[in-house]
């Protein structure tokens, strides 16, 4: 045992990591030939149930079509009325406990001491060969040194600071946008804007861009992780691509400052420059697993939240006449966006003893799903939650940034990229009208949008 | 009852009253200091009740718990004397306390 992690370890330090990741992925599909591996089914969508002809124990919310479908709601309140703490023993990701009222999820996220965020924060896995590790899915201490590292980047200090660069930008991209006539809105403006975002906070080469949407997408979307439909072959060879690229991008930065330049104050340079993380490249899993977690953290979130936002408005037509009124709302509108759209379902945990919760026993190794979209409509904790408010008094008390050690890093950003975004739409256009119904994601975890037809008019 | 003194970061001052046995959140909430979010609604849970206490008061206010050094080791401007104002339970006995807001929540 001992000596094969010296090897991995010595092979960590001397073969390319995107060359360790194809290895990984050889002996991957070498054991899937052997059968040494039961290949996760792909899902296959057939239209959900009405939750109302379903048995207590046969409700399984980690169907991912609950979402593509928009039939989650229903689900969700069944389950907070009847069942807060519910089990579901046969779900495809295994046996899971899901938490679905407001206090109660409250409750889970505040005890890491009785709930462990390892080793995945979703409801399935990744397949071993690439069981990356990321300080969103570690307990304290380590997550406490390795978030530190990288939190400054974020900090609402810098975030004063890229006011204008984000401003200006989001005021490009609206300029471009057609009027009178209809656009993907998830194509040309969420996704653009969030990968502008992204790319500088990383400092990465700013025309490859779209690359980083690409690997977020991947990494959040296999069937085995989340119910969506990346292929897991296709999986491996975007991390190998992605492993590639941030190495070098890496060693460019280390070359930098070892020639004497100033260090640049992006997520790279900072993780460099700590304590705990300066060697990361020397651990790829947790390399790749840090990086896939700013990438992800920073990309279906805020983008599906400028979705949610414009749907939001069309179905709550007077809020939107309500907020033309009075721009002053926008701040407290961006948390009603946030929790009304709660673009991460649920954040996952497991039990690291038996506890008891709703009348029910939590085993210890049990999953436990916190599932926050649900939190963030419960009738006990906010007021008529289905309704969107742009004036709603307490907005920012929602659980989409989760609460305790793991509370969402980029949380002032994202308030931020959306509140310049909504303050640049409301100087310019007078209509922002969705056509049709938009497409949704196929996941349980990413709660979003792939498709949203969108027209303008400009304001007279 | 007593007074408590709110400092924003750039000087301005917010004179509150002190009502016995509620947290120091809460009565900031009430008279609308701004600058306090509280965005969990005084769990301990999020960090958006910063207050850095002044040296002198932190005897009868306390120190931070390890549940609220927790949260406060997520902000840059943490110092000594910090709290989350939602854990400080204020009574009467506190009169004339003076409490800093930082220049962010987190």
């Amino acid at each position: 045992m001992k000596i094969t992690n010296l090897v991995a370890e010595k092979s960590a330090a001397l073969v390319p990591m995107n060359l360790q990741i194809k290895a990984g992925h050889l002996v991957y599909k070498a054991k899937r030939k052997a059968g040494l591996i039961k290949e996760f089914p792909d899902f296959v969508e057939a239209p959900v149930p009405d939750v109302a002809t379903l048995k207590l124990e046969d409700i399984d919310v980690s169907n991912p079509f609950l979402f593509k479908q928009n039939r989650w709601e229903s689900y969700f309140k069944r389950l907070r009325d009847e069942c807060p703490v519910h089990f579901q023993k046969n779900s495809p990701f295994g046996p899971f406990w899901s938490i679905t009222r407001y206090e109660d999820i409250v409750y889970v996220d505040k005890h890491h001491d009785l709930f462990s965020a390892e080793p995945f924060i979703i409801i399935g896995q990744t397949p071993k060969e690439l069981a990356m590790e990321m300080f969103i899915a570690m307990d304290p201490p380590k997550h406490d040194v390795q978030r530190q590292a990288v939190q400054g980047v974020v900090a609402p200090k810098n975030l004063k600071e890229m006011e204008g660069l984000i401003r200006s930008r989001t005021q490009d991209v609206l300029d471009s946008l057609p009027l009178d006539k209809p656009f993907d809105w998830v194509e040309d403006v969420s996704i653009e804007l969030t990968a502008r975002m992204l790319a500088t906070l990383l400092d990465f080469p700013y025309e490859q861009r779209h690359k980083l949407v690409y690997w977020s997408d991947l990494a959040g979307g296999g069937a085995e992780m989340t119910g969506g439909s990346t292929d897991s072959d296709e999986l491996f060879k975007g991390i190998a691509d992605m492993a590639k690229d941030f190495s070098s991008l890496w060693r460019d930065k280390a070359a930098i400052t070892a020639a004497g330049e100033e260090r640049g104050f992006d997520l790279i340079s900072l993780l460099q420059s700590s304590e705990a993380t300066k060697d990361l490249i020397s651990r790829p899993m947790e390399f790749l697993g840090n990086l896939i977690l700013l990438i992800v953290g920073g990309n279906d979130t805020t983008r599906n939240s400028m979705s949610g936002g414009i749907l939001a408005l069309n179905q709550f037509p007077d809020e939107f006449v309500k907020l033309k009124n009075d721009p002053s709302q926008i701040p407290n509108m961006v948390s009603e966006i946030i929790r009304w759209q709660t673009p991460l379902a649920y954040m996952r945990r497991i039990a690291k003893e038996d506890v008891e919760l709703g009348g029910q026993i939590i085993k210890k190794g049990d999953k436990v799903v916190m599932w926050y979209a649900s939190g963030n409509r419960d009738e006990r904790a906010i007021e008529e939650p289905d309704q969107f408010k742009i004036d709603r008094k307490s907005a920012r008390n929602h659980l989409s940034f989760g609460f305790g050690v793991h509370r969402c890093m980029g949380n002032r950003l994202a308030e931020l990229q959306l509140r310049i975004l909504w303050e640049e739409l409301l100087a310019r256009f007078d209509k922002i009208e969705v056509i049709g119904e938009p497409e949704r994601v196929q996941s349980n975890f990413v709660k979003g949008y792939s498709k949203m037809m969108v027209k303008l008019s400009a304001k007279q | 009852m007593g007074n408590i003194t709110f400092i924003e970061n750039d000087g301005t001052q917010h004179v509150v009253e002190i009502e016995d046995g509620k947290s120091l959140m809460e009565i900031a909430m009430a008279n609308g200091v701004p600058g306090i979010d509280a965005d969990c609604g005084g769990e301990c849970a999020c960090g958006t009740c910063h207050v850095i206490v002044e040296d002198k008061w932190i005897s009868s206010t306390g120190s931070a718990t390890d549940e609220e050094l927790q949260m406060l080791d997520l902000t840059p401007e943490r110092a000594p004397t910090s709290r989350l104002a939602c854990q400080v339970n204020t009574s009467e006995q506190m009169d004339g306390l003076v409490v800093h807001l930082p220049e962010f929540q987190m």
